[in-house]
């Protein structure tokens, strides 16, 4: 089949158009979203391809909106997304929480910049980490991604749709600014080495099908609108079989189920890229726009003599914990760059729990942190001085 | 004369088929007029004949809201005023899938007011049923864009200090294809009106007024629901077809119901199939210049 959804090939695209292209080569034929500075490109792309592919792009009137309608794309049976950035964001926080209740599978892409407010529109930051764990209301688990270049836009998309298809869940692709708008080779594979999971199908038949009954893997199969199961979905705490149950034990049963799909299933969701780990000194832990700074620092480091490593955080939520608390345990200190004034690096400080210091180089956006800084602090860290 | 003994069995409603009945007694209080609506909700469902795997209800947050979790349809129920952009994205994502959405008077224009305006402008083929009891029932009868003026409300114990809307106005204005208003009195009306609006294409509007007698009617001294109800029947005036600017709710004297709005209309996904179509035929040839070439 002449498959235009997959632009196999070599490009020199920005990471905005990439992780567009992701979403086409993953399934994705539903957008619906709203203007939004630095993720509009997203949505432009989205808008011409899309329709090419059979597919529907609908510009909605605003963030709340958005995100509702790719949660009922997603029930429809047909994958979904959106993106944008913090304001907007920020907007579809009701409608994430809604997803994560409901266990519905779409991506949603944040394009980072800096706030608060309206702040700095076209300036990267990295400050939407927490808002992206904590942002919607109650207690919940998320998974999000962080790209560090239009390649990974394009692979980390994939992979959120993957992820967000296995556990059923929105997911998060933490992306910022520069790495929206910067053009880079992106390399797009054949549509055939491209793994492509889909969601799980019932195979009881209706009267028997109980929608949030988990298999083995903690995961329900997904019946959609429409295939004769008659479901109810509602964002209102609701037991096995979809219903409303007010109550502290339908509660209790549920939150478990949510919580333990994610948690049990760290080792398989959560990937790091771990270099110079074995010798090293000092560890740099980062992770998008940033883990480029810190990689730099670290093989500049590493020119001078000095043991320094890196841990470049793919997955971003859930946080690796068992692999920073082993690490804290067996070296000097941990370094972590990031766009904001700390919100990962208070994680980093939770898993290394006093056994090394944790030193921050924090910036408050608008731009890149110089490698410089990195291995400045990666020196003073060695050195033990504050 | 040979008695026949009761069944064991319990009995069998004709709508039940259409309900979970396992989740009932709903939350309703006595007199409300959700049931009714309901009701009529589930006799135009029957009466359409449709493929009840081929139609799904989408409701937002409130009393109407819980709709969604009594049907045995596709149903969800989602987040307070979002219910339209949800149903958007679930009809066209499945367009075979007939949308209904149900919704209350603050659910569906006050908080969720600039979804209705959009998806109307858009004519997303959604069938959206209003049920205005002028005031947010569940969270205990406060004012909500349709309290008439001077109404008593917990919010608006003097007296509400603002003027209601006209939803329906607002809905042709927007351009729903089709425009109607009942009360839960007008059952047989309300539920011819409700087929029609699911036969049309396009997005179509349907606003019944209801009791609250534990609430709104209650504070506003309207007696019982039956009370209401003939209230609403001394009062209102059918007038199909009239300009809906002039379908006033003026509840000293008139209220004008009857059905404002039947027109046609390309759809979303008409025009948005029709665009694309165009977008996609290759460009024809260039003109060339036509007369002398030149040297």
């Amino acid at each position: 089949m002449s498959d235009k959804s997959v632009l196999t090939g070599t490009w020199f695209m920005n990471g905005d158009h990439a992780c567009c292209e992701g979403a086409l080569a993953a399934g994705c034929r539903f957008f619906a979203g709203y203007p939004i500075t630095p993720a509009t490109e997203v949505a432009e792309r989205m808008s011409r391809r899309l329709p090419e592919l059979g597919g529907i792009y609908i510009q909605m009137e605003d963030e709340l909106a958005s995100m509702a309608a790719i949660l009922g794309a997603s029930w429809g049976g047909v994958k979904a997304m959106t993106s944008t950035s913090g304001p907007g964001f920020s907007l579809m926080m009701e409608n994430i929480g809604l997803g994560i209740c409901t266990e519905t599978p779409c991506v949603v892409c944040n394009v980072q910049r800096a706030g608060p407010s309206t702040g700095l529109p076209t300036l990267v930051a990295q400050g939407d980490m927490m808002q992206a764990r904590w942002g919607s209301h109650g207690h919940y688990e998320i998974i999000a991604l962080s790209p560090s270049s239009p390649q990974e836009m394009f692979d980390f998309t994939i992979r959120a749709f993957n992820l967000s298809e296995q556990y059923r869940l929105p997911v998060i692709i933490l992306a910022d600014e520069v790495v929206g708008h910067m053009n880079e080779r992106v390399v797009i594979p054949p549509a055939g080495e491209i793994e492509v999971v889909k969601r799980r199908k019932p195979t009881a038949p209706p009267g028997e099908y109980r929608p949030y009954q988990p298999d083995a893997d903690g995961v329900a199969p997904m019946a959609g609108c429409g295939e004769g199961y008659r479901i109810h979905v509602t964002g209102l705490t609701h037991d096995e079989r979809g219903y409303p149950g007010m109550n502290a034990a339908t509660q209790e049963q549920m939150m478990e189920r949510l919580i333990r799909k994610i948690r049990a299933n760290r080792d398989s969701i959560i990937r790091t890229e771990n270099v110079f780990l074995d010798d090293a000194e000092v560890v740099v832990v980062a992770y998008g726009i940033s883990a480029r700074s810190a990689r730099h620092a670290v093989q500049e480091a590493r020119a001078k003599g000095i043991r320094a490593g890196l841990i470049k955080l793919e997955t971003v939520w859930p946080f690796p914990e068992e692999l920073i608390r082993s690490v804290a345990s067996r070296v000097r200190a941990l370094v972590m760059p990031e766009i904001n004034a700390g919100q990962m690096v208070l994680e980093m400080e939770r898993c290394a729990g006093g056994a090394c210091p944790v030193r921050m180089v924090a910036h408050h956006g608008g731009a890149l942190i110089p490698p410089a800084k990195v291995l400045d602090a990666v020196r003073k860290a060695l050195k033990g001085r504050p | 004369m040979k008695i026949r003994k009761p069944s064991k069995e319990p009995p069998v409603h004709p709508k039940d088929s259409l309900l979970r009945v396992e989740r009932i007694p709903h939350i309703w209080c006595p007199g409300c007029g959700i049931g009714t609506v309901f009701g009529a909700v589930m006799g135009a469902i029957q009466k359409s004949g449709c493929d009840l795997d081929r139609l799904a209800m989408v409701s937002g947050i409130g009393c109407t809201g819980r709709m969604a979790g009594y049907i045995r349809l596709d149903s969800f129920h989602t987040t307070h005023g979002r219910a339209i952009p949800f149903a958007t994205g679930l009809k066209l994502a499945r367009p075979e899938t007939k949308v209904l959405v149900v919704s209350g008077d603050g659910d569906l224009l006050a908080i969720g007011g600039n979804h209705f305006i959009h998806a109307a402008r858009r004519n997303i083929d959604l069938t959206v049923i209003c049920v205005n009891n002028l005031n947010y029932g569940m969270t205990g009868g406060q004012q909500a864009p349709s309290t008439p003026f001077g109404a008593r409300t917990p919010t608006s114990v003097a007296g509400s200090p603002e003027e209601p809307f006209n939803f329906c106005h607002l809905a042709a204005a927007c351009g729903a294809v089709y425009v109607a208003r009942w009360t839960a009195l007008h059952i047989r009306l309300l539920t011819n009106a409700i087929t029609e609006a699911m036969q049309k294409r396009g997005f179509s509007f349907l606003e019944v007024l209801t009791p609250c007698p534990s609430s709104f009617g209650r504070r506003n001294k309207m007696g019982s629901a039956l009370d209401t109800l003939k209230f609403y029947h001394d009062r209102s005036v059918i007038r199909n077809g009239i300009d809906p600017r002039d379908a006033l709710l003026d509840y000293d004297n008139q209220i004008v119901v009857g059905r404002f709005v039947d027109i046609e209309r390309p759809t979303f996904t008409d025009n948005y199939e029709a665009v694309n179509l165009r977008h996609a035929m290759p460009s024809p040839e260039p003109e060339r210049p036509q007369g002398r070439r030149k040297p």
